[in-house]
């Protein structure tokens, strides 16, 4: 009678093991990277919208403060975004004929407001508040990343909680005078301390409490 | 004295004649255990499993409606949010326990009675695992992320609550499983080779050959089985203490009066191998009466059991009674209230169906007539199977129901959803039965030669 298997099954055994663990271990670590990666988290894509509005232009360029157009963000969870009579407050004069903003007369005009594309977007049940962090000395870069040098605006960090929680549990490390909270180009040397120094006393001063409880952020 | 010497004494006393019919020899036992297989397919299995996988189906029903409407389907709200699905999950890994009890602690007991009844049984503990798993992941919500509740480096930079027993059981029963599992695999592959060698259809000689990995019955090979198989039982041994363990830490770690309780551990364990036992013995009563099995599986065989279901339901009913005790003794209000409310509140139908099912018909092993009966067995087993669910009831129901507070009171009452994906484990638990019956050697063929007449006269050592 024939023999059940060939010979090579021999081999063929032992190679397809040492593949199975290695393909295992490869799966989890394509899992691993992909589940971090700009793949999984669009960290670092610009996102298109209508009207190409630059922050680098009107912050950068112009010198138009952050809470000039997202008048909110001192008081409400929400930084708001602005209505279209804001743009109109400049470009019913300056630029008040091209192309590229026609989108922004034809809201004005319909009242229809722009639709902007959503850059940060955190999920339904995280519970955020942007006025308790701008009032406790969290600068916008530190979440928003340099928005001053962005011409279409992406978003500067993975927005997983592992990065939430870096800050959270070490908010010193990140804390800033609230003064200079929209300043994109402060750093701590400014005031002639280093993180470090600066950071404790601001958290003692600001009374930054433990923020790492579950029920901070997940109400 | 090493394992492997135990092994071989324990090998070598094999063979008291009550264990097996004096008639059999290796070439019998080979043909009725894989004839069992390569037989015709009868109508009862036919029969049995459909209606195991009919209930399966309504179990899938049940799933599909939890997933479409949330976990609220299952009569779950404050203060009981933990209803059935704990309740049939401890059920269910206690039934298991009774496979790793007989292949692992009565390997190294030198028991030989368990050479007919281990594969079985271990067999069961995995599908009795399998269908306990069920209930904690569908309980989550979420099952699709159950895998949040192992410790694998996360993008969300927290670990699983380490301080809690829930996450003690997910250890707890993930090693049981996989221990289980490679220990009843190991344990099937000479006999996987036998099947191998019997095949006449080169493709089933194939998948049976895959099994076998090769396993050639070489003295090289018998002499790392015999220590791989040693080892896993040495393995097992100390799982058929810890699991159930851990799971009664699921109540005794809370503080609630009728879980908060150091009688837990020892209680939960005994209670495990009671419900295991009934359980072999409720599978395995009508088994060997349709496959005709009486040479392997001999009075001797159920009347231990019976013995061994005699003794677990003994400290069981200890429990009970101590429960009893430690009511009056704490002299805590809240305890006593406990115990007053099992026995007189509103759910005293189950309390006293418990004690009737777990203390009271079981005496009836007592007597040698009764242990000795396949009928009288498979009557008291079924009892057994419902109280050992009744009593998860009585701890869940009635703690959670009624604690501290009055104005915290409620009441609970499982719902058609929680009593399909019920029936639907039990399906799935009797499809995976009679499968196994039909593909893999239910009985140890390897091991039974070695206890009949001829292969011990061989020398006792195959």
């Amino acid at each position: 009678m024939a023999q059940t298997f060939p010979r090579s099954a021999n081999q063929i055994s032992k190679v397809s093991l040492i593949l199975a663990l290695a393909g295992a271990g490869a799966a989890g670590a394509l899992l691993f990277l992909v589940d971090r990666s700009p793949l999984h988290t669009k960290q670092g894509t610009f996102v298109n919208q209508e009207v190409p509005f630059s922050h680098d232009h009107h912050t950068a360029g112009l010198g138009i403060d952050c809470r000039y157009c997202h008048t909110a963000v001192e008081e409400s969870s929400s930084a708001g975004i602005p209505p279209t009579a804001t743009c109109m407050n400049c470009h019913k004069i300056i630029w008040a004929n091209t192309e590229m903003l026609q989108p922004v007369r034809d809201s004005w005009a319909t009242g229809q407001p722009l639709r902007w594309n959503r850059v940060n977007d955190l999920p339904d049940y995280v519970y955020f508040n942007h006025s308790v962090h701008v009032s406790k000395g969290i600068g916008c870069e530190s979440c928003h990343g340099p928005v001053n040098e962005m011409p279409l605006v992406y978003q500067a960090h993975s927005l997983q909680m592992r990065w939430c929680l870096e800050c959270h549990r070490a908010p010193e490390k990140f804390v800033r005078p609230r003064e200079e909270v929209f300043n994109f180009d402060w750093k701590p040397s400014d005031v002639g301390m280093s993180q470090k120094e600066l950071g404790a006393q601001l958290v003692e001063e600001y009374e930054i409490a433990s923020l790492d409880q579950c029920s901070v952020c997940h109400r | 004295m090493s394992l492997l010497e135990v092994d071989v004494k324990n090998r070598a006393n094999l063979g008291k004649p009550d264990f097996i019919a004096q008639d059999e020899t290796p070439e019998s036992v080979t043909e009725s255990i894989s004839g069992v297989i390569y037989g015709k397919t009868y109508l009862w299995w036919i029969v049995g499993l459909a209606v195991g996988s009919s209930l399966l189906g309504i179990g899938g029903i049940g799933l599909f409606w939890l997933l479409a409407k949330g976990t609220g389907v299952w009569g779950l709200n404050m203060p009981v949010a933990w209803g059935f699905a704990i309740i049939n999950f401890v059920w269910w890994i206690g039934i298991g326990h009774a496979g790793t009890l007989i292949s692992a602690i009565l390997l190294l007991l030198n028991q030989q009675w368990r050479t007919s009844i281990n594969r079985f049984a271990e067999a069961m503990t995995l599908f009795a695992v399998a269908c306990a798993g069920l209930f904690p992941i569908f309980h989550t919500g979420r099952p699709w992320l159950a895998y949040w509740m192992l410790p694998y480096p996360n993008t969300m930079r927290v670990w699983p609550q380490f301080r809690s027993p829930l996450i003690w059981d997910v250890f707890a029963v993930s090693t049981y499983a996989t221990i289980s599992l490679v220990f009843w695999y190991v344990g099937l592959v000479p006999d996987l080779a036998t099947m191998r060698d019997k095949a006449k259809n080169m493709v089933v000689k194939r998948i049976y050959g895959l099994g076998a990995l090769g396993w050639r019955g070489a003295a090289d090979h018998w002499h790392n089985y015999e220590k791989a198989y040693l080892l896993l039982a040495g393995l097992s041994t100390p799982l058929v203490l810890s699991v159930h363990s851990v799971v009664s830490f699921d109540f005794a770690v809370a503080q609630l009066p009728g879980w908060h309780a150091t009688i837990f551990p020892p209680y939960f364990v005994a209670g495990a191998i009671y419900a295991g036992f009934a359980m072999v013995l409720t599978l395995m009563i009508p088994l060997r009466a349709l496959f005709n099995l009486h040479a392997y599986i001999t009075e001797r065989h159920l009347e231990n059991m019976g013995k061994v279901m005699l003794t677990t339901g003994l400290i069981v009913s200890y429990g009970y009674f101590t429960e009893i005790f430690m009511a009056w003794y704490s002299g805590n209000t809240f305890e006593r209230f406990m115990m007053y409310n099992r026995m007189f509140g509103p759910y005293l139908y189950g309390y006293w169906a418990l004690i009737l099912c777990n203390v009271l018909v079981p005496q009836l092993m007592w007597f040698k007539r009764f242990r000795t009966s396949a009928f009288w067995l498979f009557f008291v087993s079924q009892f057994v199977n419902v109280g050992m669910w009744l009593e998860r009831y009585v701890i869940v129901a009635m703690t959670l129901t009624r604690d501290f507070l009055v104005g915290s009171w409620g009441t609970y009452h499982g719902t058609i959803w929680d009593w399909a994906v019920y029936l639907g484990t039990i399906g799935l638990f009797l499809s995976l039965v009679f499968v196994f019956v039909r593909l893999l050697p239910a009985l140890s063929m390897t091991e039974l030669k070695m206890i009949s007449p001829e292969g011990k006269s061989a020398g006792g050592h195959h």
